[in-house]
């Protein structure tokens, strides 16, 4: 319906006054509002990142001390995975693999995309709710029963899928090659073609959204970086999760139906199997047609959140609009032909991997200029040192440090032979993992008040934030070298390699620093289950912000605004403008301009 | 070394720790306002600490690079190896250099602009010389990177047979290393994973003439100085044939023959010869007697102490004992590569012994 109201200040839902009254199954669970299905996401995205992190604690403490006893281990993994507290190599594959797929997946694109999209879109271009709010609350179910199948893979006999996030066949076709390519790897497939299922669904309305309902005078230059990074996103999305899944049909059928789209010549356990003719190389391409993408797709929503944090605390405008919008659209332009650098020494064409480094180094350049905009916007600013701006300042430097060593990985010569070791796990953890949660605790810290109506505990946020920020740092600095070192990744215990032997305290070190930093999360989770209940009630606009979501009352109703939707006179940047003379701000004595407030006199008018 | 980084990162946290009960401190105080929004006195403490962390950052970067620069790997052991090097210490160097400048002016804003009541941010919203500037200097040094890079991949990579170099299959499976030797005739047997039937144990078609002199072993012996062509095969998932001292690596792959080709240039003699291994083994060395004493405590047979050798590692997830798939490399000269071929049984002679 609203979805082709044109003009959206006059749709149907002005007429307030005549609430229906909702049950706690249409508020709370089967609910249609943007707003609860956004709060949904945070908390199903929070308790799937509670499962992927402690995973990441145990394979940690078995890589430290490798084969040693530990009562955890017993206790949570069981007798038959950790026989006498010792883990096992085939629980430790399944460990590393089930934290990729849950940070990658579950936490980083629905946890993160999920939660923002649908609070702040609606909420930052002026519309009542998304185009179709049923549509919107599929995409949320669907996203929850993938979850419970992945979780439900945890607890079968054979063990949970084990051939790595990045499930290459053979290894993960074939039930003799590994445990867990069994009903585990069924169960992942099922899971991960419902939540490619959600994905689409979600993105399709964040998109339709976004063209159809904007309020009037909400151009798409006057979007805030947040819509702009969320629209490209779900772009993303749509373009290439189809790949992922038609991948993951392909798989099934090889498994299941007897097909060879990935094998080919294989003798397992004593025998020839029938397969014929299908390639491997074929999967790792329709894999990273949508795996690269993906980390864009992961990092995209958290550079939005933190331009617009970034800004809204330097109560400065954004430096340099035009450029984070192109850039924005370049990286999503590149991201989609550079996926041949996951590759290099896959065996394709030499020539291919040429074209892949060229395509791959270009995609510095516009994160370059977005790094140079954000440190911009710092210089010269009056700094809001609240959680949310330490956690985006913490987002610029770990994104620098992580994508910088991309500058190695995405060179096919350097690749050759730091591919597959520890540095790529440093690299994309810094780059993606860790900037990406920077930028999911921005948002959650600054959006908080928005979603809640009551405010965090700073002081918790600043012991969660310094901490987090070392104990980050601590983890994958060190990482870097045992990665040049020729360490691989996925191993179990590198005790096999004697020569490897000086690197053990190097990773106790790692381990320490990861131990600390999980901790320091349940000040997080504290700080937040609490605040949502006891927390200081929040006033309408507490960032003294310029965007649409802080004119709605702190109260939430359905359709966002009491009255006539607001309309948009300026872009979402103006903070510290001072008018024509340079005595005062434009509004005098307040450093901000929302957005519904129209040109003031003595205000210069900027073409942004 | 350890307890110095200990140290530091107590000393560092200890900050921290007095930064925060400051902040405690002070938002107790009668005056303090319960907004849970950053007032000036949370602007300067956390302004403070961004220079804290700044400093933190840079000791830690300094630390790694001047403990473990040394864990890099040693001198490559073959031709092309060293172009590999050298570009990556050119990038090394380039990206710390950018690493170090941004940093600090990231973490130098945070604190120099902390805000405080009354002060003004500057409405600064574009600059088109200014972005100009920084999207120019990436496009001419990645521009530079790029086609330094791409030349060296394509030595590397083109593989040219006219230097006529030794051919060597690498063969792969759940979770070990063989290597086939293509004998005299320099030409490797026909062999697929259907022709796999009691000791003919890689597939090789015993009516294919070709494959009377190959030769298999599970120990990868090289002559040095001489391009070696290795043929990449599986038999049953995907592996990666990882040679790290040699900058080399491929996936190995079911169903398809991949490829890379490399001249050892420096022999396990040498290597273990050269300070930098000598050091190192050491080093193991000490660790290792370390770990025995605490594994005879217990009850338990010591380690063995170690001599480095060269060794091909699988780094493609392949199966439950992926982090154990190894194979022995040794460079050697000439002459005692050819001794030890020669004592190498022929796939013709190991059949005819079955029969």
């Amino acid at each position: 319906m609203s979805a082709i109201a044109t003009s959206p200040a006059h749709d149907h839902h002005d007429d307030h006054g005549h609430h229906h009254k909702q049950t706690f199954i249409t508020k709370y669970i089967f609910s249609t509002d943007h707003k609860m299905i956004a709060k949904q996401f945070l908390i199903t995205g929070i308790l799937m990142g509670i499962v992927g992190i402690m995973m990441s604690v145990l394979f940690r403490m078995q890589l430290a001390w490798p084969e040693e006893s530990f009562m955890i281990f017993e206790w949570l993994l069981g007798d038959k995975w950790a026989p006498n507290g010792v883990m096992t190599p085939s629980i430790y594959l399944a460990l590393v693999t089930i934290h990729g797929t849950i940070m990658v997946f579950f936490v980083l694109t629905a946890g993160l995309s999920g939660t923002f999209s649908n609070l702040l879109i609606p909420l930052q271009i002026g519309a009542r709710d998304m185009a179709s709010g049923f549509m919107n609350m599929i995409s949320y179910w669907l996203f929850f029963l993938s979850s419970i199948i992945m979780l439900s893979s945890l607890f079968i006999e054979s063990g949970p899928a084990s051939a790595g996030w990045t499930i290459y066949p053979p290894l993960s076709a074939l039930p003799q090659a590994i445990g867990g390519s069994g009903m585990g790897m069924t169960l992942w497939l099922v899971s991960m073609a419902i939540f490619i299922a959600s994905s689409l669904i979600g993105s399709l309305n964040y998109i339709v959204t976004v063209i159809n309902l904007r309020t009037t005078g909400m151009s798409m230059m006057r979007l805030p970086l947040t819509i702009w990074a969320f629209f490209i996103t779900a772009v993303i999305g749509v373009v290439s999760f189809p790949v992922l899944l038609s991948a993951a049909l392909l798989l099934i059928m090889d498994r299941s139906f007897g097909t060879s789209f990935f094998l080919s010549d294989i003798y397992i356990q004593g025998e020839v199997l029938s397969h014929q003719g299908g390639s491997p190389v074929l999967f790792e391409h329709l894999f990273w047609f949508l795996g690269h993408p993906e980390v864009y797709i992961v990092i995209l929503p958290a550079m939005g959140i933190v331009s617009e944090v970034l800004a809204t605390n330097s109560r400065k405008p954004i430096f340099g609009y035009r450029a984070m919008v192109a850039s924005i659209l370049a990286i999503a332009f590149l991201s989609t032909i550079v996926w041949g650098h996951h590759m290099f020494v896959s065996g394709m064409n030499p020539f291919l991997g040429s074209v892949f480094t060229f395509t791959t180094l270009l995609i510095a350049i516009p994160s370059a200029v977005k790094a140079f905009n954000w440190i911009t916007t710092l210089w010269k600013g009056n700094l809001q040192m609240n959680p949310a701006m330490l956690f985006s300042i913490g987002f610029v430097s770990t994104f620098i440090t992580g994508g910088l060593t991309g500058i190695i990985l995405g060179d096919s010569t350097l690749d050759i032979n730091v591919h597959d070791t520890y540095f790529v796990i440093a690299h994309f953890h810094l780059v993606m993992g860790i900037s990406a949660i920077y930028g999911l605790l921005a948002g959650v810290y600054h959006w908080f008040p928005k979603m809640f109506g009551r405010m965090m505990n700073k002081n918790l946020g600043y012991v969660h934030f310094w901490i987090t920020a070392v104990g980050a740092y601590g983890v994958f600095f060190p990482m870097h070298f045992i990665g040049l070192a020729g360490l691989p990744r996925r191993y179990y215990t590198n005790t096999a390699f004697p020569y490897f032997d000086d690197l053990a305290d190097v990773n106790v070190i790692i381990t320490i620093f990861a131990l600390i930093t999980a901790a320091v999360q349940v000040v997080f989770l504290w700080n937040f289950f609490s605040s949502i209940f006891f927390g200081k009630k929040a006033t309408q606009n507490p960032w003294n912000s310029t965007t649409l979501e802080w004119t709605t009352p702190v109260e939430h109703i359905h359709g966002n605004w009491p009255g006539a939707i607001p309309s948009v006179y300026r872009w979402s940047y103006d903070y510290s403008k001072m008018n024509l003379e340079g005595t005062d701000y434009v509004i005098p004595g307040q450093d901000y301009i929302p957005q519904n407030v129209p040109l003031q006199d003595h205000e210069e008018e900027l073409n942004h | 070394m350890t307890v110095f980084l200990v140290i530091i990162v107590l000393a560092l946290l200890a900050v921290t720790g007095w930064q925060m009960s400051k902040i405690f401190e002070l938002s107790k105080g009668p005056s303090a306002d319960s907004s849970e929004i950053a007032n000036d006195n949370d602007n300067r403490q956390q302004a403070k600490l961004m220079l804290w962390f700044m400093i933190f950052i840079y000791v830690g970067m300094a630390y790694s690079f001047w403990q473990w620069s040394k864990l890099y790997l040693p001198e490559a052991a073959s031709e092309h190896g060293n172009e590999v090097d050298t570009l990556m210490f050119i990038s090394i160097g380039l990206i710390m250099v950018v690493q170090v400048i941004t940093q600090a002016l990231l973490h130098w804003f945070a604190y120099k602009y902390q805000g405080k009541k009354g002060q003004r941010a500057l409405f600064f919203a574009d600059n088109d010389k200014l972005e100009f500037i920084w999207t120019i200097i990436p496009v001419i040094t990645l521009a530079g990177l790029i086609i330094y890079g791409l030349f060296t991949w394509s030595d590397i990579m083109n593989i040219s047979e006219d230097n006529d170099p030794i051919v060597i299959e690498i063969y792969a499976k759940q979770f070990s290393w063989q290597a086939r030797y293509a004998g005299e005739d320099n030409t490797l047997g026909e062999a697929n994973v259907r022709f796999i039937e009691g000791v003919n144990t890689v597939g090789i078609n015993e009516n294919d003439p070709y494959a009377d002199d190959d030769k298999i072993t599970t120990e990868l012996h090289l002559p040095v100085g001489k391009e070696v062509l290795f043929k990449f095969r599986s038999q049953d998932v995907l592996h990666s044939a990882y040679f790290p001292h040699f900058r080399a690596q491929m996936n190995v792959v079911p169903g398809m023959v991949t490829q890379f080709a490399f001249t050892p240039d420096i022999t396990t003699e040498e290597m273990r010869n050269s300070e930098y291994m000598v050091d190192k083994v050491k080093t193991i060395n000490e660790i290792r007697k370390d770990n025995s004493q605490i594994l005879m405590a217990e009850g338990e047979s010591p380690l063995d102490s170690y001599e480095f050798d060269y060794f091909l590692l699988c780094n493609k997830i392949c199966g439950d004992a992926h982090y154990n798939m190894q194979m022995k490399i040794i460079v050697e000269s000439e002459e005692d590569y050819n001794d030890w071929l020669s004592e190498q049984d022929t796939f013709a002679t190991t059949m005819e012994s079955v029969e």
